[in-house]
């Protein structure tokens, strides 16, 4: 079986050799033209006169646009439509794009754009909570509460309450790879377009609506991407609608991409957070009630920002059994970039929230911090029912919304299920039915030598008064499936040609994770052939229809099992076909190296491609998958939004220089929950990957606006994503052996974003090294750059 | 202008050649080779990679700030030419293949050829080697495993290139005697060291340069000369070669080096460039101040000589005239007394927050000499003279040290940024002294000395 092998990258051999084509690789046609944005200046206010005559005139430029020119949609949002392609006459952040400039180059376009004479009358703009709070600018009419039990009372009974602020920054996604987009008109009002984005269908559909045509008329295909991490789930629809748009006035193909400045200054990023605490605990340390105060910078327009806040609140327990739960988000509406998904959408941020309470309780009980957290954890992986699922009335959905968005608004609501009582439940009403951390944390604090560290640590500390050491342990429980549950959903096309080789394709798009090179291990395994036989196909929408966004670590748990039911189909096919032919009982018939056994005839699996071919047997598929037992209620916090959950844990060591607060990772060990790994080397490659992305956002990656809103951390030179000898000296990472409860594809689990939240160890190993040069606990923000640190040293030193 | 270089093997000739013109774009767009990418076109992320063979040896560069008169003469490998002519694959991408060394394959090309570069030099020192590519999916790992791998496998012969045969060209002088006359007659031209300053004008400021003259092939200005009595580099020697001199002789000096930007821009950057451009934000300044350094500068046939911390008068003004340029640098041979502290957000490739350089002589238990200097701190370069007064003829001790870290108020009023703040700039400049003389007494201060 080709399933659980660790087979590298399919398209690794294109990588090295240079050859992997991404959108800006793709021979263009004859003429085609090259677009920019030109952008807004200032961060909030009104155009009294737009000059674009000195664009207009200057080299190269073909045509320049403005709103006022576009023939439908002005509408790049993947939500609520209050996200212009072209400024509407107002802007809400520098870096709104304003005006387009279509011409021959690259080069003449972006230098074009800059010429632009526009006359704003500038308001004054909200860049910070207080000032967000205070004008009550925010989405949604009020604050979302999700809770269980009676928090405030059982903080108010506890006998230990700690308290707390901070603040947690947001993230730039940093994909090598900028922005891109291909516009190439076809005869009639149809339109192919190569984008590099996670959601080739929302491209397709608001590349419909721009150009008022059906979506059958537009078709979208993105053979990979340079880097996603939730960039490229809405940030590329302003490309591609520009292409398109340019495209279809000029009748030539239009290319755009992002310079990286511009990239980071147009594009959403992770949300900013500040989270307020308070906690309740009792003389052992259990938990008696938490609550939260969620305040979540979300940037000028809505975008994914609900559900992102949502997933914040979902995740607020991380691992532990709260008796008594409240979160309070609050989503601010700011005249900064839209934020957007990124990798773990707001799952992160959640955790965080949850794993400060823990250390810092800890801290405050003088207990271990490890063993607190057991203390807290929910009860192991057990058995119970099904709960059975309410239908939700159906109502009349529009089917002009972008419904295959995660900012989409469900139509209609179930009826609010009861909270369980007691139990083993989530803030949200959820059953926690396969927690592995027990066994996992035991496996890991061994295997990392734990308790013997510390003990050195301590003990170094105690020597050395510049250089300090720290070390600390964090879980990872995150729910997997798209909160809006529809989405979990997933298609896939499959032929068999008469050569016995095999086309593959489904709504999946590949950015790196190796969702390809799984699915295809999938398509090998069930026919029993060599993975040399299946193809790998870029996602195309006029193969696949109605996707959703590669996104919430579903790629593989959705995609593989609707290639599982298309080869399946086929499969049945050819074995009814040569089992009638044989007159052998079908369930004989067996598909294995490479052949098809039929009772005492074997075939190769191509010779049995062939015979079912002039059997007039069809051998093209769909496969479908729907996820089952979720439902989710959003505003009432209630349900089971996720099929299951994946686990992780991880233990970082780091050193900080005391005098100038900067650090380093020494060590990492980590043991990771992939269910039974359909590939252990991508999924490897995975964890490695999210620790060192998920560490670096809460150390070196700083962004830094300043006071009119100017982002002023924009390229690599500024913004710092770990280098080479950030990543841990010592890094041991190992797959725990276990196998999803539930039933997904061949009992594996989703890894593409759990991992990223193991970096919250190296923040909080950082914390106990600062926390080594005084006696208080160091309360440190996010990042902890190495001034951060130097700031909770100070603290330290000043005792407070 | 026209130019000569060999592309993979062979010869490319290009008459009327825009002189900003980068290598990148040229190859992208022109020559149609999409293996090479653009990730930043800054030189901060390394996607652009290729392999530069000249006098020199074998170089990794960045392609997106490298224009293309800066290759007459040389061999550019990309990673096209990284594969054998019958499409063999490189140890290196083999390895990075079977280790799982790439995700996103976008990063690949840059990494595939920074490290075809370090195994054609032997190097095994992989996170320095490679400080200068980005990847944001691996974590680097599987990466280094696949670097480490192949250390001992021959280097493929189809990557050996050697430079070839250039005429002469205007703009492109061959000594610094054809730089000064060229450039009193264009004084008003841009002069392009290595591009990794002004690269970034043309790429990101895109600003048209015109004139410009290229000093790349000006060989007298590439010298490093180390007598009994001083040590002299030559303005277009490059900071991996300066890293290498000072090696021994100021080790400090020389990991700090190992620190400023990454081997591809070190291959490039020149201290003279660093000198000339008058940021206040450079690490040879401070680090060549502290030792006392002479600036040499030449205009037409007149040199003049100046201590290097009277260049910098003031934020973007310094005492260079019109047509002159900076000839050499050059300071005494002395005990290794210095010390380089440079303080970012990230270790490698990251502009300093703030670079402090100490060189403190003690003499019987007092303090005889102390220069030191700082960047960062200032509109310019800067000596710290308030808090050597509160140093010099007092005994080496903790509380000299304390006594004269108020002096550093006196000193500097930094400026707050995105890279630090005000207040961790003042405090942490305060610190380096400490840390200075800590270091002296043999406390363990260095985090990146310290293992698990």
């Amino acid at each position: 079986m080709s399933v659980t092998k660790p087979l590298p990258h399919d398209a690794a051999p294109l990588h090295v050799a240079g050859v992997a084509r991404y959108v800006d690789d793709i021979p263009t046609p004859k003429g085609t033209l090259h677009l920019a944005f030109g952008l807004s200046p200032i961060a909030k206010g009104t155009i009294i006169a737009m000059d674009l005559s000195a664009v207009k005139a200057a080299e190269g430029v073909v045509q320049v646009m403005t709103a006022d020119d576009l023939p439908f949609a002005n509408d790049v949002s993947p939500s609520i439509h209050d996200e212009p392609l072209l400024s509407d006459g107002t802007v809400h952040y520098i870096g709104q794009p304003v005006f387009l400039v279509v011409a021959t180059s690259h080069l003449a376009a972006r230098k074009a754009a800059r010429l632009g004479k526009i006359d704003y009358a500038e308001d004054t703009p909200i860049l910070t909570i207080e000032e967000a709070l205070a004008a009550d600018s925010r989405f949604e009419d009020g604050p979302r509460i999700y809770a269980k039990g009676d928090a405030d009372a059982a903080i108010a009974n506890a006998r230990h309450v700690i308290e707390g602020s901070f603040e947690l920054g947001g993230q730039e996604h940093f994909y090598l790879e900028g922005q891109a987009a291909l516009a190439v008109p076809n005869e009639g009002a149809d339109m192919l377009v190569h984008s590099s984005t996670q959601h080739p269908t929302e491209i397709q559909h608001k590349v419909a609506d721009a150009l008022g045509v059906p979506m059958h008329a537009v078709r979208v295909e993105t053979r990979r991407m340079g880097g996603g991490f939730g960039g490229k789930e809405s940030q590329g629809n302003a490309l591609a609608v520009a292409c398109a748009i340019a495209a279809r006035a000029t009748g030539k193909a239009c290319k755009m991409r992002y310079d990286r400045d511009d990239d980071m200054i147009i594009t959403g990023k992770r949300h900013a957070f500040r989270i307020a605490y308070k906690a309740g605990f009792d003389e052992n340390g259990h938990v008696q009630g938490v609550s939260f105060h969620h305040y979540v910078i979300c940037g000028w327009a809505q975008d994914l920002s609900l559900p992102v806040a949502d997933r914040a609140m979902l995740h607020s327990d991380n691992a532990y059994l709260l008796p008594n739960a409240r979160i309070e988000s609050h989503r601010l509406k700011t005249n900064t970039q839209s934020a957007t998904a990124y990798r773990g959408f707001g799952g992160p941020q959640g955790m965080v929230g949850i794993e400060r309470v823990m250390d810092h309780a800890a801290h405050a009980l003088g207990l271990d911090p490890v063993e607190l957290r057991r203390r807290n954890y929910y009860e192991p992986a057990h058995k119970v029912a099904d709960q059975p699922l309410h239908a939700k009335p159906l109502g009349h959905p529009d089917p002009h919304e972008d419904l295959t968005s995660r900012g989409a608004v469900e139509t209609g609501s179930a009826p609010v299920r009861p909270l369980p009582a007691g139990g083993n439940t989530t803030p949200y009403g959820m059953e926690v039915s396969d927690f592995e951390l027990h066994g996992m944390t035991e496996a890991l604090l061994k295997s990392s030598d734990y308790a013997a560290r510390k003990a050195a640590i301590a003990e170094w500390n105690a020597k050395n008064g510049v250089i300090k050491k720290g070390i600390a342990f964090s879980p990872v429980k995150f729910g997997i499936s798209f909160t809006l549950t529809h989405l979990n959903q997933a298609g896939a096309l499959v032929h068999v040609y008469q050569d016995g080789s095999v086309h593959l394709n489904h709504g999946g798009t590949e950015m790196g994770q190796g969702l390809f090179q799984k699915v295809a291990q999938v398509a090998a395994s069930r026919f029993g052939i060599p993975l040399e036989m299946v193809k790998i196909t870029a996602t195309d929408t006029a193969k696949v229809p109605n996707t959703s966004a590669t996104a919430a670590s579903s790629g593989s748990d959705l995609n593989g099992m609707a290639v599982k039911a298309a080869c399946d189909t086929i499969r049945d096919r050819m074995t009814d076909y040569l089992a009638e032919r044989h007159q052998a009982d079908p369930a004989t018939v067996t598909f294995t190296d490479g052949h098809v056994l039929v009772g005492e005839e074997r075939y190769t699996f191509a010779e049995a491609a062939a015979l079912a071919y002039q059997g007039r047997i069809s051998l093209s598929a769909t496969g479908f998958y729907k996820t089952p037992k979720i439902e989710w209620d959003r505003i009432a916090g209630r349900g089971r939004p996720f099929f299951y959950f994946a686990y992780g844990a991880s233990v970082t060591e780091v050193v900080v220089d005391t005098l100038t607060g900067e650090n380093r990772i020494l060590r990492t060990d980590i043991l990771h929950d992939a269910g039974a790994s359909l590939n252990p080397a991508l999924d490897i490659g995975q964890v490695e990957g999210g620790y060192v992305q998920g560490a670096g956002w809460l150390t070196t990656e700083e962004l830094v606006w300043d006071g009119k809103g100017n982002l002023r951390t924009h390229a690599p030179s500024t913004y710092k994503i770990p280098a080479c000898s950030d990543r841990p000296d010592f890094f041991n990472v190992a797959l725990w052996d276990g196998e999803n409860h539930e039933d997904t594809i061949y009992r594996s689990k989703a890894v593409g974003e759990p991992p990223f939240m193991l970096g919250i160890s190296a923040w909080l190993a950082l914390s106990n090294a600062v926390a080594a040069s005084g006696d208080g606990y160091p309360a440190l923000n996010a990042p902890a750059t190495a001034e951060e640190l130097w700031r909770g040293v100070q603290r330290m030193k000043g005792g407070t | 202008m026209n130019i000569t270089f060999l592309l993979n093997g062979e010869t490319v000739e290009l008459s009327d050649v825009d002189p900003t013109a980068t290598l990148l774009d040229w190859l992208r767009e022109d020559r149609g080779l999409t293996g090479t990418k653009e990730g930043c076109n800054e030189g901060d992320c390394g996607a652009c990679t290729v392999m530069v063979t000249d006098e020199g040896g074998a170089k990794a560069l960045n392609a997106c700030i490298l224009f293309l008169p800066q290759l007459h003469g040389k061999a550019v490998r990309t990673v096209e030419g990284a594969s054998g002519p019958n499409g063999e694959a490189h140890p290196v991408q083999q390895a990075m293949v079977d280790l799982h060394g790439s995700q996103c394959g976008f990063c690949t090309p840059g990494f595939v050829m920074s490290m075809v570069a370090s195994h054609a030099n032997g190097a095994t020192d992989h996170d320095t080697q490679l400080a200068g590519n980005l990847c944001r999916c691996t974590g680097y790992a599987p990466i280094i495993r696949a670097a480490t791998a192949i250390e001992a496998m021959p280097v493929p012969v189809w990557v050996k290139d050697a430079p070839v045969d250039a005429d002469a060209q205007p703009m492109l002088p061959t000594s610094s005697d054809e730089l000064a006359a060229i450039y009193a007659d264009h004084p008003e031209a841009t002069l392009i060291a290595g591009a990794t300053d002004v690269g970034l004008w043309v790429t990101k400021q895109l600003r048209e340069l015109d004139p410009v003259i290229f000093l790349n092939r000006c060989d007298d200005l590439k010298n490093i000369t180390i007598t009994e009595g001083e040590i002299r580099l030559g303005t277009m020697v490059d900071m991996n070669r300066m890293g290498a001199a000072l090696a021994d002789l100021h080790p400090s000096y020389a990991e700090m080096i190992r620190r400023y930007a990454s081997v591809q821009v070190r291959h490039a950057a020149t201290v003279g460039g660093n000198i000339a451009n008058g940021s206040p934000i450079g690490d040879n300044p401070p680090a060549l101040i502290a030792l006392g350094a002479t600036l040499h500068l030449r205009k037409g046939d007149t040199r003049r000589s100046i201590p290097l911390e009277d260049f910098f008068i003031d934020y973007g003004k310094q005492d260079r005239a019109p047509g002159e340029f900076v000839e050499a640098v050059s300071f005494l041979r002395q005990p290794d007394r210095l010390k380089c502290y440079k303080l970012s957000k990230r270790f490698d490739q990251d502009i300093s927050a703030v670079c402090g350089c100490f060189n403190i002589t003690v003499t019987d238990g007092t303090v005889s000499q102390a220069r030191i200097a700082f960047g960062g701190m200032a509109g310019i370069p800067k000596r710290a003279t308030h808090v050597e007064a509160a140093l010099i003829g007092k005994p080496w001790t903790a509380a000299t040290i304390q006594a004269a870290l108020p002096a550093f108020a006196d000193d500097y009023q930094p400026l707050t940024d995105m890279r630090a703040s005000a207040t961790y700039r003042l405090e942490t400049a305060k610190a380096m002294l400490e840390r200075y003389f800590l270091e002296d007494q043999g406390e363990v201060t260095d985090v990146l000395k310290v293992t698990a």
